[in-house]
């Protein structure tokens, strides 16, 4: 059987953070703008809907990941979030080793909810966090506090979760380089230390509030030099506490990378779920719409943007996507997925990466230099073909 | 309309300074003789290039006929030709006024005189034309048409007392102005017995019909099946059809005679054949000689054009040939450069002209092209006794093979309003000018004239002349004449590399400035590469400024997630895609745009 993942996407958040440019909104916004008292709830119930709705498409496939994501999915009623994993188990067939993730807000659980998360199904939990600093989760806008963060993963770990993942954010406004470390520090510090963690540098994106005071001068934000310091110290501290990278951004102990992200590097299959969730099935790529308003009216008939990749489209997809993981690309699968050897199709890219230092090969698979990673879209560029 | 009687007929324009309403007053006229409906009218008839809309200007001379039924019964056969007021088109406008008995002289009621009005109505006289002034915008609240009425009677010297006041925006006053048109303006000589004598002002070219002939009968007659001589071309073609000017459209006719402004077509399919000025008779029955045609204009402007794409160079060989069929001010011819390979020397009259034909290279040929920075005729005395007229900075003589250089000077005039005498006075003076005097027009505004060097004008000095001016100055030109001057030439090395393209002739003084200036803004125009990129110029082969463009440090995006996946890909997309607007100049790719970087030099920021 084919492997699968699924996604879903929950909008809703306390409130909209300064850099965040994801679909979402605060429950009052969305209820306002839909003439909808219980928003929330009316978008369980159709979410549930989509889920039952599309069990035949994955009628051949076995489910090796699930993520909720959002959004904060733990700002639903927990009795709901239940219902969702109920209404999963029944719609599709799950592996037995299903890798299975939620994302929380530290400043939305307590114990209790963590237990019942646990209890259905869950045995992941990513939390963000994004700084161990008061004065730089102002900045970003968190609702929550570092001991808010504190109590949560604690709890975490009491409720039974034993893969914990942490984000965290660097090349914030004004942040200086040992100022980033410190909160890399705080993450380790932790008992036990989590077992992923998630090290973004601050990308600042249109539509957001941090991107008018960009735009207005007002986001003064670490140069080139300090951001490139930051990554390389983040990459080096979490390496000599047992970290592996294994992609641009992300750090596990052994056993511990998270499944479902791989299968978006590797282009598994996918199914989102949820307002503006997209999906990729046999080389076709699809998503559903935005609005929160059509959604809750017709759930299942939401699907824009369909596109079949072509061969070349695939190939350069997998370059692109491939080569964000330390592991790369690997030779072997190319010629198993595409009939053809990476060097007969990319073989002038790939000698001039690897003369400029930016590629390189380990064994079977090429993937980026240290150089090449600070590079990456310079280099994933020149593996599109224009079709 | 077999026969028309020639004493109704009147053949006239319509000039003024730039935005004094010439093209409102041309629509007026239109509208009111009914060759349209309102319904029909689209604002400014006229003006039917595009490019001309939008930019409210008129470049191309445009004509139109209509009938009038005049105060005294009689009908009278109106050909209007509509003219550009720019000063860069002012050969435009000379060939018009050819075709033409009399001009319609519009003037501002709130501005009155300005640079462009005299030089327009003095254009007009020169070509012994009968004119008579109209005072438009009468219902803006500043108006002072009497003013206005005195200033053209002292500066210029017509009559003017009984000028129409009019609003050409609102229609008022149009019919004494169609009266006038009909007084006014005498009615056209010549006559229809005398062999054909027509003068060419102007030709399009046709993909169904060949080359369009525009001309003004001035002797004899014209229709289809005579055979045609173009006099100075010696090209012969038998008449396939004659007619006259609709708005917009051709309307066949007969016959043209002595008098009449009309078109003619001959299944002319060579562009070279048809010269604008040229003289066209009956090859059965020639003139003795022909018409005087007009002073060939002289390219004031120089610049590379590119094909962006190698492989379209053909294609705009062929784009530049058939610009130039109306266009007889535009210059090309081929030339290579090391950096952006074949491509044509082009010569204009102006920085707008440029602007003008890179614009209709671009929209109506749909050319993508890389234009080098523009600049003037430099003529180079070299020891050995030869003179090199230089256009193109590459080809300039060894320094130790030069004897002196000269370059052009004009002779402006500045109108402005006394406030801003100061600050014009400072900014001629920065552009090397000389000053030659001051003529107050009334109390409160003054000529201004200056000698100016040809090459301190031709970028931006229109602009910085209405930005001191709070837009109240207007400006006009005249080539004076050569004046030696110490004049270098900077060469910008990218990487080390001299790269061709981007040289340019500098005044001396101006050239550590210049070579400054130019690397900042090469610096912010080339991205980042792998290595790093020095920046340098140099004037024979001394570096005098230099700029480093740093190795390239980050270029990573820090997410990639399931739902990201296409945007991201847009993303590469776009990266790769800017890649292919780049030129490859030894290892470094060098945008198009940052060959046009001379131009903008004085930006403020």
């Amino acid at each position: 059987m084919k492997e699968l993942e699924l996604y879903f996407h929950i909008p809703f958040c306390v409130k909209k953070c300064n850099y965040c440019d994801f679909l979402s909104f605060s429950p009052q916004t969305a209820a306002a703008l839909n003439g909808q008292e219980a928003v929330t709830d009316a978008y369980m119930d159709a979410l549930l809907l989509e889920t039952l709705g599309r069990a035949d498409e994955a009628g051949e496939y076995r489910v090796v990941s699930i993520f909720v994501g959002g959004g904060t999915p733990s700002l639903i009623p927990t009795g709901r979030v239940e219902e969702l994993m109920e209404t999963i188990r029944r719609s599709f067939c799950l592996a037995p080793d299903v890798e299975c993730t939620i994302e929380v807000n530290p400043g939305t659980v307590d114990e209790e909810k963590l237990r019942r998360y646990k209890r259905a199904g869950f045995n992941r939990l990513s939390i963000g966090l994004q700084s161990a600093k008061e004065k730089e989760l102002k900045c970003l806008g968190r609702i929550h506090t570092w001991p808010d963060f504190l109590k949560a993963y604690q709890a975490a770990r009491r409720a039974g979760f034993s893969n914990i993942n942490v984000d965290i954010i660097s090349a914030l406004p004004e942040q200086t380089l040992s100022e980033c470390l410190e909160t890399v520090q705080a993450v380790l510090a932790l008992v036990p230390p989590p077992e992923h963690i998630s090290a973004y540098s601050l990308i600042v994106e249109e539509g957001t509030p941090f991107y008018e005071r960009f735009e207005r001068g007002q986001l003064q934000l670490p140069d080139e030099d300090t951001e490139r310091s930051m990554y390389v110290e983040t990459g080096k501290i979490l390496k000599n506490a047992g970290y592996e990278q294994y992609e641009i951004s992300n750090y596990a102990r052994e056993g511990y990378a998270c499944r479902h992200n791989l299968g978006y590097w590797r282009r598994r299959d996918y199914l989102g779920f949820g307002i503006g969730s997209a999906s990729l099935m046999g080389n076709e790529r699809f998503s559903n719409a935005d609005s929160l308003r059509d959604y809750l009216n017709a759930p299942l008939d939401q699907r824009i943007g369909r596109t079949v990749l072509t061969e070349a489209q695939q190939m350069e997809e997998t370059m692109f996507l491939g080569l964000r993981t330390t592991r790369g690309v690997s030779g072997e699968e190319f010629v198993r997925t595409f009939n053809r050897t990476l060097e007969s199709v990319y073989g002038d890219v790939i000698r001039r990466n690897e003369r400029d230092g930016l590629l390189r090969w380990q064994g079977d698979c090429l993937s980026l230099t240290d150089r090449g990673m600070d590079l990456a879209n310079y280099v994933m560029a020149q593996f599109l073909t224009g079709t | 309309m077999a026969s028309i009687d020639q004493s109704k007929i009147r053949n006239f324009c319509i000039v003024a300074h730039i935005d004094h309403g010439k093209s409102t007053l041309a629509d007026r006229i239109i509208e009111r003789t009914g060759l349209l409906t309102s319904r029909e009218m689209q604002a400014q008839v006229l003006d039917n290039m595009d490019l001309e809309r939008e930019r409210g200007i008129t470049i191309k001379a445009q004509t139109v006929r209509t009938v009038y039924r005049a105060k005294d019964g009689e009908e009278y056969i109106f050909n209007l030709i509509d003219t550009p007021g720019h000063v860069d088109f002012n050969y435009e406008v000379s060939r018009s006024l050819a075709a033409c008995d009399g001009a319609i002289l519009v003037v501002d009621a709130a501005q009155g005189i300005e640079a462009q009005t005299l030089a327009n109505v003095y254009l007009a006289l020169d070509h012994d034309l009968d004119v008579f002034p109209v005072i438009n915008k009468i219902d803006l609240p500043s108006a002072d048409p009497q003013r206005v009425i005195d200033e053209i009677e002292d500066v210029i010297g017509i009559e003017a007392q009984d000028a129409p006041l009019i609003s050409a925006k609102n229609g008022i006053g149009i019919d004494d102005v169609l009266e006038q048109i009909v007084s006014k303006i005498p009615a056209p000589g010549g006559s229809a017995d005398n062999p054909l004598k027509a003068l060419i002002f102007d030709c399009i070219y046709d993909s169904y019909k060949g080359v369009i002939i525009f001309c003004r009968v001035m002797e004899g007659r014209v229709k289809k099946g005579t055979h045609i001589r173009m006099i100075a071309t010696g090209a012969r073609e038998e008449v396939v059809e004659v007619g006259y000017f609709g708005a917009g459209q051709f309307i066949p006719c007969d016959e043209l005679s002595a008098g009449m402004v009309g078109y003619i077509t001959a299944s002319i399919k060579n562009v070279k054949d048809t010269a604008v000025g040229d003289t066209v008779t009956d090859a059965d029955n020639p003139c003795a000689e022909p018409l005087p045609g007009y002073k060939k204009v002289q390219s004031m402007v120089y610049c590379g054009m590119y094909p962006a794409d190698g492989a379209k160079y053909p294609d705009l060989r062929d784009a530049l040939e058939k610009l130039q069929l109306n266009d007889a001010s535009l210059f090309y011819e081929p030339e290579t450069s090391v950096a952006l390979g074949f491509g044509f020397r082009c010569g204009f009259l102006g920085l707008l002209h440029l602007e003008i034909i890179q614009e209709r290279l671009e929209r109506e040929y749909n050319l993508d092209l890389v234009t080098t920075a523009p600049g003037v005729v430099y003529k180079v005395y070299k020891t050995n006794g030869e003179v090199v007229e230089l256009t193109n900075p590459s080809n300039l003589p060894d320094p130790s093979e030069i004897e002196h250089m000269e370059e052009p000077i004009v002779s402006a005039e500045i109108m402005v309003t006394s406030e801003y005498i100061g600050s014009i006075m400072e900014l001629c003076q920065e552009r090397r000018g000389r000053y030659l005097g001051m003529e107050y027009i009334e109390g409160t505004r003054a000529l201004l004239k200056y000698e100016l060097p040809l090459n301190e004008i031709i970028y931006d000095f229109f602009d910085a002349l209405k930005s001191r001016s709070r837009g109240y100055a207007s400006f006009d030109y005249d080539i004076k004449g050569y004046e030696e001057s110490r004049l270098v030439k900077l060469d910008i090395l990218i990487n080390r590399e001299e790269v061709d393209a981007l040289s340019f002739i500098v005044h001396a003084d101006s050239a550590y400035e210049r070579g400054r200036k130019m690397c900042e803004k090469l610096k912010d125009e080339i991205p980042r590469h792998l290595f790093e990129i020095p920046i340098q110029a140099a004037v024979g082969g001394k570096i005098i400024a230099r700029e480093t463009v740093k190795a390239m440090r980050k270029d990573v995006l820090a997410k990639c997630y399931g739902g990201d996946i296409s945007r991201k890909k847009k993303l590469l997309e776009k990266q790769k895609e800017g890649k292919k607007r780049m030129r490859q100049i030894g290892n470094v790719e060098i945008p198009q745009k940052a060959f046009m970087s001379v131009l903008k030099l004085d930006d403020k920021n």
